[in-house]
């Protein structure tokens, strides 16, 4: 079977920094894969790298069995142009920390832009689909909230029925709870916990212990630029082999 | 119902000052309406003699036609550069980067002559194989005649200074709203032109209307390629009975009635842009000015 993600032997610099040094990582189709791991390690960049936000230096990244950004053909490797990576996008969604919902649109137009302008439905397919995803946030009747009225937690929420509305067959979480107050971070987790039950293939950088235990098939550690530590979750939270995990999860535990 | 609390019952802070500027003020006002309507200097039954006069209303259809026309290249034009100017391609960036040095770095008046006098450079304008057969050509002063050449005079300088607020603009915009856009696979057309430009506008626009109204009266100068437009109305009245004084007050009124009706008009598409966005009145009102704070809820 073809995993969803095969990261090897990733490198990745910004400028004289080398912030991924060397990161493989398989993701197989309906695993759900939580990246933990102090600020700085580079959890983030090899998100961005998985949707090519970022471009890596070298090493090899594929999603579902094709390359990110490239092609190969002949043994050889060819950039892709613009549209061909807009096209790869489409199928991996991608939720961020700040939201990033678009503050001019309502919370359906958020949910219906892509579909309309990217796979070119009709609006009316188009807006039915937004209102059932809508609903299966739990934001049935915010969809004509625009994000400045919406809390955050629910702009999040907002954010992801947005990603979902392209389809994808991986969904990306870039620290989906780090900028909520306290008493919003379930609501949130428990839209993702829903998405891992339907069998999303997700990667989920983030904070949330209790998440990674409950959810996760799959633990990272990551520290400064490499996969420190892997592993059933339940087994690394309780028992950490590391001496750099340890230390990481005695100061967030 | 639930009893509510009483009313906290606190005297509130006095403002004696402000009531002090507004008598001050009252009387200057005063004293220059009665001024304005005593001397007989201003002449104004000449003024509503030449308000709606023939030359003048010729003069008025001129300045507004220039002014519309030249916005919108100077806002077409200005949004093309400005996309070029930001392109990863060097060459766009740098050849729109030249544009801009050149049209803001010299005088719009010697724009003007330039246009004006494209034939003494250009006798014939053709079109054809570069270095090879033409396919069409135009006598220069045909093609180019006074008004074009007003046009492109103000249209073109208006472009360069444009370009410069719209990549303000579109610079303003939260650089996670491209990621947003393009991580759901929207081409970077799509994205400017669906998520990135309407947010700009929200920074676009108060310049935009700044540049508007000031070209009103920047069209002006077309007075020096022999064109005419309302000032230049009013000085060829003025110049033959010298009424100077109640003419200026006729070219006045009219400028200050077109700006009142595009600031109002600016107001209209702010608010159509500020759409989703918390954005409150633009200052304290006059009377809430006067009146003690109320608490808002």
């Amino acid at each position: 079977m073809t995993p969803m993600v095969e990261a090897l032997a990733i490198h990745k610099r910004f400028g004289s920094t080398e912030v991924l040094r060397g990161v493989d990582l398989v993701v197989g189709p309906g695993a759900v894969s939580c990246v933990i791991g102090p600020s700085g390690s580079g959890k983030s960049t090899l998100l961005r790298c998985i949707n090519h936000l970022e471009r890596i230096d070298s090493g090899s990244l594929r999603v579902d069995g094709h390359l990110v950004g490239y092609r190969e053909r002949g043994g050889k490797l060819y950039e892709m142009r613009e549209s061909e990576v807009a096209q790869q996008r489409r199928d991996i969604g991608m939720v961020f920390q700040r939201f990033n919902l678009f503050p001019h649109k309502t919370a359906l137009e958020n949910v219906m832009e892509a579909p309309l302008v990217v796979r070119r439905h009709a609006r009316g397919k188009a807006r039915d689909r937004a209102v059932e995803l809508l609903d299966r946030v739990g934001l049935a009747d915010r969809r004509d909230n625009y994000p400045a009225q919406l809390s955050g937690g629910q702009q999040q929420r907002v954010a992801i029925a947005r990603a979902l509305a392209m389809d994808p067959r991986l969904m990306l979480f870039d620290e989906p709870t780090s900028a909520l107050d306290p008493e919003l971070v379930g609501e949130v987790l428990d839209v993702m916990r829903g998405l891992a039950r339907e069998g999303m293939t997700m990667v989920v950088v983030t904070h949330e212990m209790g998440f990674a235990r409950e959810v996760g098939d799959d633990l990272v550690f990551m520290d400064e630029g490499v996969i420190v530590e892997q592993g059933d979750p339940r087994e690394v939270l309780a028992a950490p082999r590391h001496e750099r995990t340890k230390a990481f999860l005695s100061k967030v535990l | 119902m639930p009893e509510r609390p009483p009313p906290l019952n606190a005297v509130p802070v006095r403002h004696p000052g402000r009531w002090v500027a507004v008598a001050v003020l009252a009387v200057l006002a005063a004293m220059l309406v009665h001024s304005v309507l005593t001397n007989d200097g201003f002449r104004w039954p000449v003024v509503g003699q030449y308000l709606f006069s023939g030359p003048v209303l010729n003069g008025l259809k001129n300045t507004l036609l220039l002014t519309v026309l030249s916005m919108v290249i100077g806002i077409v034009g200005g949004i093309l550069l400005a996309i070029m100017r930001l392109s990863p391609n060097p060459i766009l960036s740098w050849v729109a980067a030249l544009y801009i040095w050149v049209f803001r770095g010299t005088p719009l008046i010697a724009q003007l002559l330039f246009w004006n006098f494209l034939s003494a450079l250009y006798p014939r304008l053709s079109l054809g194989v570069p270095f090879g057969p033409e396919l069409v050509s135009f006598d220069t002063n045909v093609l180019i005649n006074q008004f074009a050449a007003c046009l492109l005079g103000l249209g073109l300088n208006e472009a360069a200074y444009m370009a410069e607020i719209v990549r303000g603009g579109i610079a303003s915009v939260d650089h996670g709203q491209t990621e947003a856009a393009g991580a759901l696979g929207m081409s970077r057309a799509q994205t400017l032109r669906r998520i990135v430009l309407p947010q700009a506008m929200r920074v676009i626009i108060p310049p935009t209307g700044n540049e508007t109204i000031s070209m009103l009266k920047t069209s002006s100068l077309v007075v020096v390629i022999g064109y005419f437009e309302l000032l230049t109305s009013v000085q060829r009245i003025y110049s033959t009975n010298f009424q100077t004084i109640p003419l200026l007050i006729v070219a006045a009124l009219w400028y200050l009635a077109l700006t009142s009706v595009l600031s109002v008009g600016q107001g209209f598409i702010e608010r159509r842009y500020g759409r989703g966005l918390a954005t409150g009145p633009p200052g304290p009102s006059l009377l809430g000015f006067l009146r003690r704070e109320k608490a808002t809820t």
